[in-house]
């Protein structure tokens, strides 16, 4: 009987130490699906568009009578976007971060830390309102652009929005700069400002590598918000203040209207499929940089 | 920044609160959108995140537990190969998810445009914020109580099950809530696997499709026929939105503050 009892609770425990690990899996099965499923509806594309076409092609046009897929336009869009937006984000969240870390009174930092997390957390879609019905007039009444909605507006809108996964993570490398530093460096007599710009910065520099390739991931994959804001038309420019339309925004747009299985469908996904490799370039070489600097560190 | 944060808030709050009233939460929307309620749209929305709990909180905890208690300090090519495969998920944009539940759900499995193949999409994206999170919090539960259960002759289950679940279930809580608003908000991935621009009547079963509230401010703003007339609407689901959102993220602040202060007295 109780020999019983003993066997059926083995089993129970490996039944379910087999569940758990099942539903760890699904994480990979989850990666896998995905280039599997944009792989399998992305390269038929390349049966009808040349490779060439598609890379170094200048015109992105589906509804002439000729088709043209080039991805160039997309792809300018979303750096000339992206690059705006880490230009202004980058200096000011790190002054941010460092003041929050080195500066700020610990009262003061308990009421901004919950803050940022709280602006992180407003959804993509009311950043693009704000871009599309406030901003672009700011935007267009200071610089005096003929688009009402550009990629300075979409940058100035994705600078807020990247700001707080930049300021939470280079926060913590800062953090983690041991304070014997700090000690050593105002043993010699550095002051506050020395201190941190020529001590605690530098030493924090791979980890604020990360928080900057992170963000600039996260600027290149957002979609809804530089959809509303950038006025959505695919040139081939790289004037800040023209409109442009960037890879999601294409893909959100444009898989609306399209026949399931056509040339166009096919497209939006190899576009997809190059975001997806761009983003996971990014964050993978963040990863390794991270465990090589956790590793050192300790 | 902070401060621009906050002036941004009182803006919308000042905007949206003219419109909204009684009517407006709990009426369709009429005459071509431009006047009546958004009550569809919050029903859409609610309904998505209670379909995406449901897919996603078991398989993630149980993904939590594995990275937590199972797994350990183990470093075989598998639990590299999971751990890598998590944090590239959290990378990946809402596009590409949209992208694979179009494909995945919506064609391959014949789902259709549904809050069946929405919500799907939806688990699978906030799976990494889940794990990430719940795994954190099973961390945190001292190694003490794992000792003491297994002193008592606990089987490892029955460790986990007794001894380490129940202190982690704040955190769990907060790390749903997080995933959940994050779902709440999301408009790329539904609108490639079942938002309707307009659906008059309410989705009675996971196969239909739905209005949700951040596709609705979307379709509203840019596509709508007069989108200046209906300004005003726009305002007022922004806000409504904004207030689920943040309501949300502010009691998982709160649990976790309360928590910390727990742990520390």
């Amino acid at each position: 009987m109780r020999a019983i009892r003993r066997r059926s609770s083995r089993t129970v425990e490996s039944v379910i130490e087999y569940l758990i690990l099942g539903c760890a899996c699904i994480s990979i099965m989850i990666l896998l699906l995905i280039f599997i499923f944009l792989f399998k509806e992305g390269l038929p594309a390349f049966a009808h568009i040349p490779l060439s076409e598609f890379i170094f092609g200048t015109v992105w046009q589906v509804q002439a009578v000729e088709p043209r897929y080039g991805i160039l336009p997309l792809l300018c869009g979303s750096i000339l976007v992206t690059g705006g937006a880490i230009t202004v984000s980058v200096p000011l969240s790190l002054m941010c971060a460092l003041y929050i870390s080195e500066v700020a009174h610990p009262l003061v930092r308990e009421v901004i830390k919950p803050l940022i997390e709280l602006l992180a957390g407003i959804p993509s879609v009311v950043y693009g309102f704000l871009a599309l019905t406030v901003l672009a007039d700011l935007t267009q009444r200071f610089t005096g652009s003929i688009h009402r909605l550009n990629a300075l507006n979409g940058a100035l809108i994705l600078a807020v929005m990247i700001a707080p996964t930049v300021i939470s993570i280079s926060e913590d490398a800062i953090k983690s700069v041991p304070k014997e530093y700090r000690e050593a460096a105002y043993a010699i007599g550095a002051d506050k400002w020395e201190t941190m710009s020529k001590i605690v910065f530098p030493a924090a520099l791979p980890g604020v590598l990360v928080a900057v390739m992170l963000g600039i991931s996260r600027a290149i994959g957002e979609t809804m918000a530089v959809l509303m804001a950038t006025g959505n038309a695919p040139l081939f420019t790289f004037d800040i203040l023209s409109s442009v339309q960037t890879m999601t925004a294409v893909i959100a747009i444009e898989m609306g209207e399209v026949t399931f299985g056509s040339i166009h469908y096919h497209a939006l996904f190899a576009v997809g499929l190059v975001l997806l490799g761009i983003t996971f370039i990014i964050n993978f070489l963040a990863e390794v940089l991270l465990r090589r600097f956790r590793s050192v560190r300790f | 920044m902070v401060g621009a944060g906050v002036l941004i808030f009182i803006y919308l709050i000042v905007k949206g609160s003219v419109v909204i009233n009684w009517t407006f939460l709990t009426d369709p929307p009429r005459q071509g959108m431009t006047s009546g309620g958004i009550f569809p749209a919050i029903f859409g929305t609610l309904c998505l995140m209670l379909l995406t709990l449901t897919f996603a909180l078991p398989v993630g905890v149980a993904s939590a537990i594995y990275f937590a208690e199972y797994a350990g300090r183990g470093s075989s090519h598998l639990n590299i190969l999971m751990r890598l495969a998590t944090s590239i998920l959290a990378g990946v944009p809402s596009i590409v998810y949209g992208l694979l539940g179009l494909s995945l759900f919506v064609l391959y499995m014949r789902f259709g445009f549904s809050l069946l193949s929405a919500s799907l999409t939806l688990s699978i994206l906030s799976l990494p914020v889940i794990i990430a999170a719940s795994e954190e919090s099973l961390r945190s539960v001292p190694d003490s109580y794992r000792e003491a259960a297994v002193a008592l002759g606990a089987t490892k289950w029955q460790v986990v099950r007794h001894a380490v679940l129940p202190y982690a279930v704040p955190g769990i809580i907060t790390s749903c809530i997080l995933a959940l608003s994050r779902a709440a908000g999301e408009t790329a991935p539904i609108l490639l696997t079942g938002a309707a621009y307009y659906h008059p009547r309410l989705p009675t079963s996971i196969l239909d499709q739905f209005m949700a509230l951040p596709f609705h401010i979307f379709a509203l703003a840019t596509q709508s026929v007069d989108p200046v007339k209906t300004r005003p609407i726009q305002f007022g689901a922004v806000l409504i939105l904004i207030m689920l959102v943040l309501g949300m993220n502010m009691a998982a602040i709160l649990i976790r503050i309360r928590q910390r202060r727990m742990a520390q007295a």
